[in-house]
């Protein structure tokens, strides 16, 4: 059986999760194998119709007071006893801050061969083949495994989310005698409405070519008029413009959306890191010689602060 | 309060990767090697708790001998004494096989609290630390930014998607550091000077009391089976136009090619 790990907060599907639980899917018919998805924590239960569209053929809720509180230890025990008890020969984690801390407390108490944030996904002769970048996007390295039950996390935008409504068994499963270490006594989310920026599609990031924070307002509305999410070079986060939760790149997140725009970005490798596996890469820089342009899918040499506000006022007027 | 710390050497981000004739490692030769900037930070966190709270700091390494380096530079920056675990038999482990025998050394030497980088950077598995605490049988806070001490508790802050959540467990525990969690100082020449003299332990597989099929290659349960080059991204058009015109080449980018509008 295919396990898939269904984040969930307060009921609601973590997109990321959906991604996970199509690729289950998908590899379901690769293996013939049936795929199960697995929800748990308080609130589960109202997540279990929303899984239903992406075609399990079963579903694990698990939703007792041991895990109301988020735990990685907690949540690890849960999902490696239905593994355990389903005979699991693949599981899947979408590669979200939950994803990467319970992944691999799964995998030590399974035994299993843990593959993180990978960006493909193949069979060969029944076995799992994973790739991923490595040395900052310098190499792909293609992983295979040795243990019998093999894991992965999925690095999100990448895996298509695909709808394929199923009616699946609904199992309870009692995680009552969990008794977790670590515990998650207070969850801080800031206002809602904004995109997560490891989720969206499009992606707007500034650099040191901003100038200073008083600019940010400017690629801010630029994502917002895109559904998007704001990014950040290491530049303008030491230069404390915006917090370190946007910086993009080797020492901070890993995104992947449709699009990615790059103003006043150089182009480092460490920035590359992170966003070099965006589908397409658009960047604004007025020198012609910098580094970012070798990678872009458009390049703009320009002025930010002219063509930023000329593009946000041509989508303005498109709607 | 006595403290492990577990360092990895990586090769610069900066380090041209060549990839070896073998096809599955990278050619080592002129590579810089340095502490993984994020173990940098865990060994900060260690130092600012040991000031105020006292007690000795072990840093840890597995590895080639090159690793002494890392071990080194720990000593310099403050840590006491430090443990390589230096066998043929550790090298090429994956996550797993790195876990098992960095979790032997948190059972033999049984430490109050334990740090851990987010990740190796380049490989970036982002496992080891938490493979460690569920082996050793410890509580673990992920990811942390922000940390205290109140007793036998700690509590850490960690970053998730749209905003953070405090973890609390109870020592002996695992932290694994994520940038911002403090800014890790430069060794001082005196402080360089002082690490030449400090202890460098060496374990090997049978010290740990495993057996070589548990570790490194051979106790892996995943294997790198081919290292290529990543395609390259083709650049696309540049244009130097006026920026209304490159407003509209940017809407029509977007409409077309990217189909996100
Ligand atoms: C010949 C060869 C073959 C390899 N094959 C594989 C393979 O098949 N699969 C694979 O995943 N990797 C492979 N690797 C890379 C492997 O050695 C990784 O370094 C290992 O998996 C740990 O990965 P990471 O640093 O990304 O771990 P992470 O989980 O990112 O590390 C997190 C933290 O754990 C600690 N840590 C990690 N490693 C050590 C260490 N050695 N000593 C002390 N502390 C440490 C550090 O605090 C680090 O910040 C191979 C390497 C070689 C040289
Ligand atoms: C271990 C390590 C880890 C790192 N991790 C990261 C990381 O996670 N993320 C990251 O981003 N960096 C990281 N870096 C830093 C990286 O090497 C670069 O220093 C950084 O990315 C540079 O940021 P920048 O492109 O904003 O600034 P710069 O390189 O200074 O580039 C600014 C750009 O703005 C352009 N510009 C200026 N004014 C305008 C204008 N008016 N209109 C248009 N363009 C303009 C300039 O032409 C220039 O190309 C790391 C470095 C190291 C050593």
């Amino acid at each position: 059986m295919i396990l898939v790990f269904a984040e969930q907060r307060d009921g609601i599907l973590k997109k990321a999760a959906k991604e996970a639980v199509s690729e289950g899917k998908r590899l379901s018919s690769k293996l013939s194998v049936p795929v199960a998805a697995v929800v748990m924590g308080k609130g589960a239960a109202g997540a279990v119709d929303e899984v239903k569209n992406f075609g399990p053929d079963k579903v694990f809720l698990v939703e007792s007071a041991p895990l109301d509180q988020y735990s990685a230890d907690g949540f690890a025990e849960a999902m490696a006893n239905v593994a355990k008890e389903q005979g699991a020969t693949v599981i899947l984690f979408p590669a979200t801050t939950m994803g990467v801390d319970v992944a691999p407390r799964v995998a030590a108490k399974v035994k299993a061969g843990l593959v993180s944030d990978i960006t493909g996904l193949e069979v060969a002769d029944g076995k799992l083949l994973a790739t991923k970048p490595v040395y900052s996007g310098k190499a792909i390295a293609t992983v295979s495994f040795k243990s019998d039950i093999q894991m992965v996390t999925l690095r999100s935008n990448v895996f298509p989310l695909e709808e394929n409504p199923s009616s699946p068994e609904v199992v309870t499963v009692d995680g009552s005698g969990i008794s977790p270490m670590g515990i998650a006594v207070s969850t801080e989310l800031k206002e809602g409405g904004k995109v997560e920026l490891a989720e969206a599609a499009v992606v707007v990031s500034g650099g040191r070519g901003m100038k200073g924070p008083e600019n940010f307002p400017l690629i801010e509305e630029l994502a917002e008029l895109l559904g998007g999410a704001v990014g950040a070079s290491r530049a303008a986060v030491d230069a404390g413009w915006i917090d370190h939760s946007h910086q993009v790149g080797q020492t901070g997140k890993v995104v992947s959306p449709t699009v990615y725009i790059a103003c006043g970005i150089s182009g480092a490798i460490q920035h590359i890191a992170g966003m070099g596996s965006s589908k397409f890469i658009i960047a604004i820089n007025k020198d012609e010689d910098a580094p970012i342009f070798n990678v872009a899918s458009l390049g703009i040499v320009g002025d930010l602060f002219k063509v930023v506000p000329a593009l946000t006022e041509e989508l303005k007027n498109l709607n | 309060m006595n403290f492990l710390v577990f360092v990895k050497q990586v090769p610069d981000t900066e380090t041209k990767i060549q990839i070896a004739g073998d096809g599955k490692s990278i050619v080592e030769e002129g590579v810089n090697f340095i502490v993984s900037p994020y173990d940098e930070i865990a060994i900060e966190e260690a130092l600012l708790r040991k000031e105020a709270l006292g007690g000795e700091i072990t840093v840890v390494t597995m590895g080639p001998n090159r690793g002494e380096a890392a071990l080194r530079t720990a000593l310099a920056m403050g840590c006491d004494k430090a443990v390589h675990l230096e066998d043929d038999a550790f090298l090429g482990a994956d996550s797993y096989a790195t876990a098992k025998a960095l979790a032997a050394v948190v059972k033999k030497y049984s430490p109050d609290l334990v740090f851990f980088g987010k990740q190796g950077v380049g490989t970036d598995n982002t496992q080891v630390g938490q493979m460690v605490a569920e082996m050793a049988g410890l509580g673990h806070i992920g990811m942390c930014v922000k940390l205290e001490i109140e007793g036998d508790k700690v509590r850490g802050e960690r970053e998730i998607e749209g905003g953070r959540e405090t973890i609390e467990v109870s020592l002996p525990a695992v932290v694994v550091a994520q940038k911002g969690l403090n800014e890790p100082r430069y060794p001082a020449l005196r402080g360089i000077m002082q690490a030449k003299r400090k202890p460098i332990e060496k374990l090997t597989v049978a010290d740990l009391g495993l057996s070589a099929d548990e570790v490194g290659l051979a106790g892996s349960r995943t294997e790198f089976a081919s290292l290529t080059l990543p395609p390259a991204r083709e650049a696309g058009k540049k244009l130097e136009v006026e920026p209304e015109v490159a407003a509209k080449e940017i809407v029509a980018f977007l409409k077309n090619e990217a189909k996100a509008l």
